[in-house]
């Protein structure tokens, strides 16, 4: 950090005008105090961080206490006679997401590849613009889409497999159609950075798109690939009205892929503003879970691109 | 020319809050969403009528009793009676406004009309012990009619709700088991079904499953003419969710021996009563600070008692009879401001 006591003092600015001297010692005043700001407000992340945490731990204590390890081996969620178990719960949003993830990923892979490979000029700005715009639907659009639409569809189609049409499987259809314009978008910018000189030697090598895209400009940018997974994952596990509108709100533990079941965030959306005393400190603590995995699954992220040698890591 | 139009839009409307806020001479109240379409077009009403308005949030009952209990509100609403312990320890006073009826709606290809029920039938269908439309619990309630070998689908109320609560507690009541297993409350742990999101939500799942059963609240049912469900009574007669029988039902209510007037409307006696209705309840508190904004919101619950029936009616909901009203209104009089002096004088 650059003083302007260092300025002053500097050998080298001796042979300086005064005013010129004056005119340095203020910009250096200016960048110090422009440091300090952004110091303040990145800081100021972090405390907020620490707020939520603390509150959360705060608030969720009570039942945290009382439950114990209960909490989490309890297969059913039952706030009428205070039983409480966040297993179904957990189990629902862990797989909801999954399912989510493995169906999005490679959807949102071809789309970007396209867009950027092979996609005619005339349609790459308007097909951008429409993936961009299944973003910015709000939630309970897909909900109601979900609950009107898909469900009745899957119920028809498939009666064996989804007797109601609704559950954890079809939340997580629901799930992946709206994290595709993320993973889509941020994995579209990482490949428009790879040079065109690297795919164009590979094209006069004479490889094929398939093999220019899976040899050259996937493993290049692989570190930013992850990364839009992972956006589209912290944006997944967290989803609440879209969710609790298709996965069929059955709190006990109900392993099976597609049948009814909860998730964290919709069971706390169903129950909390009619909640309170150890029912609410439950939900509050179901909230803290969500914020470990949401955390966990961050953190991991971040390991997996320290450890990519993409360049964008 | 833009920072003009920006000046005079910004001082524009600065004005006009202004003017809002002095004109504004309302009522502030919170809480459960079943009543708000009733209480929303009696508001309409009385402000016509006495230019006082009602600004009514229908937040849930859970939220209208934490708000009338931090104070926030003029009144609270709750579709869950409070019992007398809970509303002498917060000071507040708690009366009926409007009924309600909770209905059970079915949809299964095959069966056009109606269908007879009684609470025992439908509590081991909603314990997943009834899976089949064709069972013979279900056939031997409704001995003429072909039932087909269609698999049930219950449909819950997925949030918790006043509308949960009516229907857990009345199958509590006419079923031991249901009472041990999965009891009465606003969040229940349903063992079967499928859980929808509101009643529309519960309504739209019903009519989209061949084979569903499910419950909403009676106005639900009959905007999405879905079958209902005709039910057995505590009298041991089968009746149709209407009118009429809702009506039965408060009539035989006691609600002059229940303390706190803490009084559920299921399982009633009576020939023509329907087992499954529910008052939805309003909260002051006894002591109040702003005697105005209290005496401002019990002259329009007065309004509404005398002058609301045929609203509620056209709404689908079920007035209040007059006796219990005159009962409500002597019950004011435990309102007091500051002073000590009653806030409400007939």
């Amino acid at each position: 950090m650059a003083t302007p006591q260092a300025i002053q003092t500097g050998g080298g600015l001796g042979g300086l005008s005064e005013a010129t001297r004056r005119r340095l010692q203020r910009k250096a005043r200016i960048d110090v105090w422009f440091e300090r700001t952004l110091f303040a407000f990145a800081f100021a992340v972090l405390l907020l961080l620490g707020a939520i945490i603390a509150s959360l731990i705060a608030s969720s204590w009570p039942a945290l206490e009382r439950y114990g390890l209960e909490f989490f081996t309890e297969n059913r969620w039952a706030a009428n006679v205070e039983v409480f178990g966040a297993l179904p719960a957990i189990y629902g949003t862990l797989l909801t997401s999954l399912i989510a993830i493995v169906i999005a990923v490679p959807i949102s892979f071809g789309i970007a590849i396209f867009l950027t490979e092979r996609c005619p000029n005339v349609l790459r700005q308007p097909l951008s613009t429409l993936i961009e715009l299944l973003a910015g639907i709000p939630s309970i659009i897909y909900g109601m889409w979900g609950m009107e639409v898909l469900a009745p569809l899957l119920r028809t189609w498939f009666p064996s497999v989804f007797p109601a049409g609704t559950g954890l499987a079809t939340a997580g259809i629901i799930l992946a159609v709206m994290i595709i314009p993320f993973i889509t978008a941020v994995s579209r910018d990482v490949i428009n950075t790879v040079p065109a000189v690297m795919r164009e030697s590979a094209y006069g090598l004479g490889c094929t798109t398939w093999e220019v895209a899976r040899r050259v400009i996937l493993p290049s940018v692989k570190g930013g690939l992850v990364g839009g997974v992972v956006l589209g994952l912290g944006r997944a596990l967290g989803e609440t009205m879209a969710v609790t509108f298709v996965i069929g709100n059955n709190l006990f533990l109900n392993t099976t892929l597609t049948g009814q079941g909860t998730s964290i965030a919709a069971l706390i959306a169903n129950q909390f503003s009619e909640s309170d005393g150890t029912q609410r400190s439950a939900l509050l603590a179901l909230g803290l879970i969500l914020f470990l995995i949401t955390f966990a699954v961050l953190a991991f992220a971040r390991y997996l691109l320290r450890n990519s040698t993409g360049r964008h890591a | 020319m833009l920072k003009h139009v920006f000046a005079t839009l910004v001082s524009g409307s600065l004005i006009l809050g202004a003017a809002a806020a002095q004109a504004q001479e309302a009522i502030t109240g919170a809480g459960a969403t079943f009543p708000y379409p009733v209480y929303s077009q009696w508001a309409d009403a009385y402000q016509d009528k006495s230019g006082v308005g009602l600004n009514y949030q229908a937040i849930g009952s859970g939220g209208g009793i934490q708000q009338i209990t931090a104070k926030t509100v003029t009144f609270g609403a709750s579709d869950a009676p409070m019992t007398k312990e809970e509303l002498d320890k917060n000071g507040l006073l708690q009366w009926p406004m409007v009924m309600g009826g909770v209905v059970a709606a079915f949809h299964v290809d095959g069966i056009d009309g109606a269908i007879n029920l009684d609470g025992k039938t439908l509590a081991d269908i909603y314990q997943g012990k009834i899976t089949s439309w064709n069972d013979e619990a279900i056939a031997k309630l409704n001995p003429d009619m072909k039932l087909p070998d269609t698999k049930i689908t219950p449909v819950y109320r997925a949030e918790g709700s006043g509308t949960n609560f009516l229907f857990t507690h009345y199958l509590s009541q006419v079923s031991k088991d249901f009472a041990n297993t999965v009891g009465e409350g606003k969040s229940v742990a349903w063992p079967a079904g499928v859980g929808a999101k509101a009643n529309a939500g519960v309504a739209s799942q019903i009519a989209n499953t061949n084979g569903a059963i499910g419950y909403v609240e009676f106005a639900y049912a009959a905007q999405n003419d879905l079958h209902l469900v005709h039910l057995k009574n505590k009298a041991g007669k089968t009746v149709a969710p209407d009118m009429d029988s809702f009506m039965a039902a408060a009539a035989n209510a006691d609600w002059k021996n229940a303390p706190g007037m803490y009084l559920v409307l299921t399982n009633q006696p009576g020939d023509n009563s329907w087992p499954i209705t529910g008052a939805s309840f309003i909260l002051m508190h006894k002591k109040v600070q702003d005697v105005d904004a209290a005496r401002q919101a019990l002259e329009f619950f007065d309004w509404a008692y005398s002058n609301g029936d045929a609203m509620a009616k056209e709404l689908d909901y079920v007035p209040m009879p007059k006796n219990v009203a005159d009962m409500v209104r002597e019950s004011w009089s435990e309102i007091k401001g500051p002073n000590g002096e009653a806030v409400w004088k007939q």
